[in-house]
């Protein structure tokens, strides 16, 4: 067999014609190649996903009603929903936080020291923002199945009588904030991930995550807040809290939530603005 | 295309280091052309990888301009990507997926249906020895193999030219051996090769023509053989005697076409201008003169070593 190593002649451009159509078959081609990788770690993926939020049903819908401990939000007053109908969104919510931001921020600071896989991505033949964008694509994928496969843990695992009322009340508005909260939760990793080092991640974790969880109205409405207002206009910075309102608002709009002009603005105006910095950020990283 | 391959015009790529401007690149002019097997050769820290990260679109340049297969490297980075492979100094296979995978995707971040980069990654794994490994990840393979893939892969999109950074450092003689073998044959087939290297003997094996950078600037540029003698290497000839040399080594030294004669023990070593023939001869009957019986002799021939050291007036440090 004659095997043709080298043919200068037979040159590297394109079979397709255009610019735009070259682009979004690297486009699609970097994502297939995420994409394969999540599929053979899906387990991972799912653990990832699944453990944080599974301690916590367990610990506040299952043993704390146990033990007689926990009582329905707002007291134990007839009518006032149960505390983990108040918890299933803020637990989604959070879960597609975390799992949006490692999935892009942590292989991209490996790739940029470590490995320096991205000295060789970014001779793929599109300009740098398009390599950036489709990290925050793969990202928000992982992000969206993290959600989804933490909705059964958060619906099933509860003590008797305290299962969650939650059903989507608004299927157009869940699948948008659902799919922005996604974005958003990509586009603040990319971002991380081109302003941190690597040395740094552990601080990042205590300084950035740990204060997203706590801060991000995962556990009560962030209208709740208003008893402590300082707090209630310090957390409208958490991209979380958004997330879980958005969810809020679609899947329990019993519990209350901010009005919906406010956390769409809130995501899309985050992902324009944290995506766009980001882009910029991963140019400026990756280019000597 | 134009005929040359690559064209660099006055490029400089200034770091701030420490609040001090440090010229990694200061005023380079080169002209590669197609087919060529060409080599940026200099001291660790020279700027060739500096050069070679402007030239394939991974560094800005600070001034001046570069056009590599026709294109320039700043405005029309995109358009040079799709006509170039590379192959970085650092491992940057992605440790994921196979070496076969890593090729197929090339092939489709390149352009080419899934079947095709597939089709063509399997020929060059092939061609490369690979086939028995493209299903492992490259953390199961050796240093060489792992090396080999990345040239496989950076060829996947058939580029004009192919660069490589420091392709040997860290690998095996063997496998250095075997990876010249290859570029070799590449670019008899036609492959226009630019490659930077440390190894004085790499890039005298190897190019066609060759850079000789330091400080980040060209100190010479041609031919190996131009380089020695525009430089003025020398060749070293050393013969061993019996008994120890000084006294032969003054005589030597006043011989016609000696540059330096020095005795060091029992061996006289001398310094001559290139070509030197029938210089041993005449150092053999010095050293007869004085009772001496040769034990051994050896001439070396001009380096580019030698042509280093008279260029900078430095050792050539690897």
């Amino acid at each position: 067999m004659t095997t043709t190593i080298a043919s200068p002649t037979a040159t590297a451009t394109p079979a397709r014609s255009g610019r735009l159509s070259t682009g979004l078959h690297t486009f699609a081609a970097l994502l297939s190649r995420d994409l394969r990788v999540t599929r053979r770690q899906l387990g991972s993926l799912v653990l990832r996903a699944v453990m944080q939020p599974l301690a916590f049903t367990f610990g506040f819908a299952y043993v704390l009603p146990k033990i007689g401990l926990a009582g329905g939000f707002g007291g134990d007053q007839p009518g006032a929903p149960k505390f983990t109908t108040v918890l299933v969104p803020g637990l989604v919510a959070i879960t597609i936080a975390v799992q949006g931001i490692t999935a892009v921020m942590i292989p991209l600071l490996m790739e940029l020291t470590y490995t320096k896989q991205m000295e060789d991505r970014a001779l793929a033949p599109v300009p740098l923002w398009v390599i950036a964008a489709q990290k925050i694509v793969s990202a928000a994928i992982q992000a969206m199945l993290a959600g989804l496969v933490v909705f059964p843990v958060v619906l099933l695992v509860h003590a008797g009588g305290q299962a969650p009322d939650v059903h989507v009340h608004d299927w157009p508005l869940f699948v948008t904030t659902f799919g922005l909260a996604c974005l958003l939760a990509a586009c603040t990793g990319l971002l991380l991930g081109t302003l941190f080092d690597v040395q740094k991640v552990q601080h990042l974790f205590a300084a950035v995550i740990t204060p997203l969880t706590v801060l991000g109205c995962v556990y009560f409405p962030w209208s709740a807040l208003k008893a402590v207002p300082w707090l209630q206009y310090l957390t409208l910075l958490n991209p979380v809290v958004y997330m879980g309102e958005g969810l809020r608002a679609s899947l329990t709009p019993e519990v209350g939530h901010m009005p919906v002009w406010a956390f769409l603005l809130a995501e899309a105006g985050g992902v324009v603005l944290l995506g766009g910095l980001a882009l910029r950020n991963f140019r400026r990283r990756v280019l000597g | 295309m134009t005929d040359a391959a690559i064209r660099t015009t006055g490029l400089h790529k200034t770091y701030t280091s420490g609040g001090r401007p440090v010229h990694a690149v200061d005023g380079l002019d080169l002209e590669v052309r197609q087919g060529e097997f060409f080599g940026l050769l200099g001291p660790n820290g020279a700027g060739k990888s500096t050069t070679l990260g402007m030239l394939t679109t991974r560094i800005v340049p600070t001034r001046g301009s570069a056009e590599v297969a026709g294109f320039d490297v700043t405005a029309q980075a995109v358009d040079v990507r799709r006509h170039i492979g590379v192959v970085t100094q650092a491992n940057t296979m992605d440790r994921a997926v196979s070496l076969l995978e890593n090729l197929e995707f090339r092939g489709r971040f390149f352009g080419m249906s899934t079947k095709e980069s597939r089709g063509r990654a399997m020929e060059l794994l092939e061609r490369f020895g690979l086939a028995e490994v493209a299903g492992r990840l490259d953390d199961h393979v050796s240093g060489g193999q792992s090396k080999r893939a990345m040239v496989c892969r950076a060829l996947m999109h058939r580029p004009d030219i192919l660069f490589l950074d420091e392709p040997t450092a860290a690998i095996d003689p063997q496998a250095r051996r075997n990876l010249w073998e290859l570029l070799r044959e590449l670019n008899a087939a036609g492959q226009t090769i630019v490659l930077t290297t440390h190894y004085l003997e790499e890039a005298e094996e190897l190019c066609d023509r060759i850079a000789v950078v330091d400080h980040g600037k060209v100190l010479t540029c041609g031919t190996v053989d131009g380089i020695k003698a525009s430089a003025g290497a020398e060749t070293v000839i050393t013969v061993s005697f019996d008994e120890p040399a000084d006294a032969a080594a003054q005589i030597a030294g006043k011989l016609d076409g000696v540059q330096r004669a020095e005795a060091d023990g029992r061996d006289l070593r001398v310094h001559a201008t290139a070509p030197a023939d029938g210089l041993l001869g005449e150092l053999i009957s010095v050293g007869r003169d004085h009772g001496l019986s040769v034990r051994n002799a050896a001439t070396l021939p001009p380096s580019l070593e030698t042509a280093f050291l008279n260029l900078t007036g430095r050792e050539y440090r690897e």
